[in-house]
């Protein structure tokens, strides 16, 4: 099985300009594992060296924010879309 | 240089008052750099020293500049109490964003006080904002 995963444009120099590519995995953990199989380098832009999720990225599962689902353990099954979004956020401090 | 209408930067500083003491957040969607329509953003932090854009109605707004073939072009935020000059918050988050322009307006004492800045690699530099 094979799922659509969009990448928003910040993270297509890892994609070769392609704004959406293939990647397998039944959860989302895998999916990026695959992912950067063929897009190295991509994985460390979602997951930090601690293996949480980048809190400088949304991803969404058939919209959802994954934070609001299972995070990096969010079940992926076929026909499911996954979109990769830069979260944008600041402050005074 | 940013170039916005007056009636797009009338919305801004609008949203700026309206959500005060909280921070407003935004974004002003671009053609070929060019500004096109206002985004108001939902403050999912509700705070008075933060922001961060609504993640479900954020995918929204990008899925629809994507469709119309826009870019997010301005993402635009308030300081309350503080001057409207990026804070080391707003420098940290520039490094991961497509935004070509951080436009700030300080609400603090009652005043408007709009600059815009280019943040580049952690780099802050205002650039003259120039109303059409």
């Amino acid at each position: 099985m094979s799922i659509e995963v969009r990448i928003p444009t910040i993270l297509r120099t890892y994609t070769g300009g392609e704004k959406a590519v293939e990647a397998k995995g039944d959860t989302l953990q895998g999916l990026i594992d695959d992912l950067d199989s063929r897009h190295s380098g991509i994985k460390g832009r979602l997951i930090t060296d601690e293996g949480k999720l980048h809190r400088f990225v949304n991803v969404y599962v058939n919209d959802e924010d994954v934070r609001f689902l299972g995070s990096l353990e969010t079940p992926i099954k076929d026909g499911d879309s996954v979109t990769v979004l830069p979260a944008v956020a600041g402050g005074a401090l | 240089m940013l170039s916005l209408p007056q009636e797009m930067l009338d919305r801004v500083v609008d949203h700026a008052r309206r959500d005060h003491p909280d921070e407003c957040c935004g974004v002003i969607a671009g053609r070929d750099g060019v500004a096109t329509r206002v985004f108001e953003m939902d403050n999912a932090e509700r705070s008075p020293t933060g922001f961060s854009f609504d993640s479900g109605q954020w995918l929204q707004v990008y899925r629809a500049l994507d469709d119309a073939d826009e870019q997010p072009l301005v993402v635009y935020h308030s300081h309350t109490a503080t001057e409207a000059y990026p804070s080391r918050t707003d420098v940290l988050w520039s490094k991961n964003t497509e935004f070509g322009h951080w436009l700030l307006v300080s609400t603090r004492d009652g005043t408007d006080e709009v600059r815009s800045y280019v943040i580049t690699d952690g780099d802050v530099v205002e650039e003259p904002l120039t109303i059409t």
